[in-house]
């Protein structure tokens, strides 16, 4: 889960990192509010999780209080590349003398952590890279031993961070290390690091991704889901516990294991070339696929409006093709009148004869069954077509 | 021969006294695997008895080896008490461990990882994966054993379903070994390992390999493949479709910003001479013909 900036603000003072006052808003009377407490001029950014809000006008420098409504009214509503603005940060403004850059994040490539810095911030990371490498520090991070306060100094030297500023760089380093863990983050960057005019290190501006298979060790981490921004049909599946993302296109896919289910949006998708047709979804319905997740999975399909036909791909390790098929042939009692669409069913793999046999035996109007995954695929694509 | 796993395979269960754990254990037994034990904390000293035979329960993977001479692990236990139970089978120095586990927390599996790095003793697989079978000889994890017989190709995949679907594809060729490498961030075992291990197995005449989006893991496959192997290699990538920002079901399979594109993925297989299907049946179609000469 990637977090809003407010969210990452309020992280980060949580685990001691310095940070600005900062509050949230969701109306230009709370804007208002906020800034007045906070006194003096103020920063109304708009939360979105996409990058060049600012770019777009979604950050706007605000005199008193008054301002600040009205900026905030402004920004709250707005699209940022198809990201409605729901929420602004009132953040106490400050005035900024340098610019620096840190993170840490996953390293698959290498299997370890890997914390970056660098005297070179409020910039992409990835520009710095290219143009001024040598002024990035990136180091690896044994995930037993961490970011301990020697490797800090290290770290901060390497990123060619002024010597008055490396203690106070290294020790938010170290801070940010432990709050990475202790969330089971995947990614917390700080762009920029700012040094004020005053002299103290601020993050000013965070990013974080939580490693959603850590939630069962933080139950404080569900308030921090965003329900205002996510797609109905995704909450819902969410709420069914089924693996579900929405996408735009008019074939509803339904499978068993990620990679499988994957390999069918594409073919489904070179299938639909022919016909102008495109995948609508990608759902996994993952091991068990019982008669429930059955009809769990198809309704949610079904509700699609954008949905004009269904193709229901199964290979059959464990999960049996016999259990598929009923659990296909009690969605559609279940769902009765309100399935509605062709539904293309191609079953391969384990009790594969008796899945065909009971689905054959049922001969529902709407069902159709097809050998090959390629085929399939094709009937698919054509009978949304119509 | 075949790679990681033999006939000499002699396997421990952790967890096999879940639900999960038993029903897996009965059907790698049905499937002619040497099973020889469990390991369950807190219920060694018990056994059970799981398809006609009697196995017995461990409180360490220590224990378990001392008493079985196993040589190999299968983890089935909750994502919660995974780490702890992987940590044990590399305090025993066990070969080989292979973790079923679906949804460890990322920073588990590094430290879990980076451990039997610094031990140097094991060789860990998955976690999030289907196991690997030598069909005819062992099977460790939950990879159908009735899907293809033994045979020369050798499979690398990171998806359990393709894994299946490739083998059900080439059932008439047959496998040496095939390995699901599993869709988590950070895996024990990557498609490198398994393309040098295929190409220094005797019995592996080809490869198929899978990859899916994610991360760059089959971009340094293809470089490996340019410099080190020699044997025909056929590839499928799944994930053509997948938008920017959005796991699709593993939770390494994600599109971040330009990077870890289905499309890179094939580009760079492709420069390193290997034939990339555009379906999971056309690359089976290319192997077939690699085969048949």
């Amino acid at each position: 889960m990637d977090l809003f900036e407010y969210q990452a603000r309020d992280l980060f003072e949580a685990h001691n990192i310095p940070v600005l006052a900062g509050a949230v808003a969701t109306t230009a009377d709370e804007a208002e509010k906020a800034a007045s407490v906070m006194g003096g001029r103020v920063v109304v950014k708009a939360q979105v999780k996409i990058g060049g809000r600012g770019k777009a006008g979604g950050v706007k420098l605000a005199q008193d209080a008054s301002d600040a409504r009205e900026k905030a009214a402004a920004i709250l509503g707005m699209d940022i590349k198809g990201h409605t603005v729901h929420k602004v940060m009132i953040a106490q403004a400050a005035p900024i003398a340098e610019e620096y850059y840190a993170s840490i994040l996953l390293d698959r490539a290498n299997r370890n952590f890997l914390v970056m810095a660098s005297v070179a911030g409020g910039m992409e990371i990835e520009e710095v890279a290219k143009t001024q490498p040598e002024k990035l520090a990136r180091v690896g991070i044994d995930p037993n031993v961490g970011v301990t306060p020697e490797k800090a100094k290290e770290i901060a030297r390497l990123g060619q961070f002024p010597a008055e500023v490396q203690d106070q760089v290294a020790d938010v380093l170290v801070k940010l290390w432990a709050a990475f863990v202790a969330e089971d983050a995947t990614l917390m960057e700080i762009n920029p690091l700012v040094k004020t005019e005053d002299g103290r290190i601020v993050a000013l501006d965070g990013k974080v991704t939580l490693d959603d298979s850590a939630d069962f060790r933080h139950p404080g981490h569900e308030a921090l889901i965003d329900h205002e921004s996510a797609n109905p049909l995704e909450a819902k599946a969410k709420e069914l516990n089924l693996n579900y993302v929405k996408l735009e296109g008019e074939v509803g896919i339904i499978g068993n294991g990620a990679g499988l289910v994957m390999s069918t949006l594409d073919v489904v998708a070179y299938a639909g070339e022919k016909y102008g047709v495109k995948p609508a979804n990608f759902l996994d319905i993952g091991g068990g696929a019982s008669a429930e997740v059955m009809a769990n999975g198809l309704s949610i399909i079904l509700g699609d409006k954008d949905v004009r036909s269904v193709f229901v791909n199964v290979f059959g390790g464990i999960t049996a093709c016999d259990a598929v098929a009923n659990g296909i042939v009690q969605a559609l009692n279940i769902l009765g009148d309100k399935a509605t669409k062709p539904i293309v069913v191609r079953l391969d793999g384990n009790n594969v004869l008796e899945g065909r046999r009971i689905l054959n035996e049922a001969a529902h109007p709407l069902v159709q069954q097809l050998d090959t995954m390629d085929g399939a695929a094709a009937k698919a694509a054509e009978l949304a077509a119509k | 021969m075949a790679i990681f796993i033999n006939k000499e395979t002699r396997l421990i269960v952790q967890g096999m006294t879940g639900s999960e754990g038993t029903k897996h254990t009965g059907r790698m037994l049905a499937s002619g695997t040497n099973v020889v034990g469990g390991v369950t904390p807190g219920k060694g000293g018990q056994s059970v008895e799981i398809g006609g035979k009697t196995l017995p329960v461990f409180n360490t993977v220590a224990e378990a080896m001392a008493a079985t001479q196993a040589n190999a692990s299968v983890v089935f236990v909750p994502p919660k008490f995974a780490k702890a139970a992987v940590i044990d089978a590399i305090d025993a120095q066990i070969p080989l461990v292979v973790v079923i586990t679906e949804g460890i927390p990322v920073h588990d599996t590094a430290g879990f990882f980076a451990y039997a790095q610094s031990k140097g003793k094991t060789r860990i697989i998955g976690p999030n994966c289907p196991g690997l079978i030598s069909p005819g000889q062992s099977n460790l994890g939950i990879i159908p054993a009735d899907i293809t017989g033994p045979g020369r190709i050798g499979l690398v995949s990171k998806s359990g379903t393709l894994t299946y679907q490739m083998m059900y594809e080439l059932r008439d060729f047959g496998f040496s070994t095939a390995v699901g490498i599993g869709g988590d961030p950070i895996i024990g075992t990557t498609h490198i390992d398994c393309l040098r291990a295929f190409q220094d197995d005797p019995d592996t005449d080809a490869i198929v390999m899978i990859g899916e989006i994610g991360g760059d893991a089959e971009e340094r496959a293809a470089a490996f493949i340019a410099e080190y192997v020699t044997k025909p290699v056929v590839g499928y990538v799944a994930g053509f479709t997948a938008p920017e920002g959005k796991t699709m079901g593993h939770a390494g399979a994600i599109v971040s910003g330009s990077s870890g594109t289905a499309q890179a993925k094939k580009e760079a297989l492709e420069a390193a001479g290997v034939s990339v299907g555009k379906t999971p049946s056309e690359t089976a179609e290319l192997m077939r013909k690699i085969l048949k000469g």
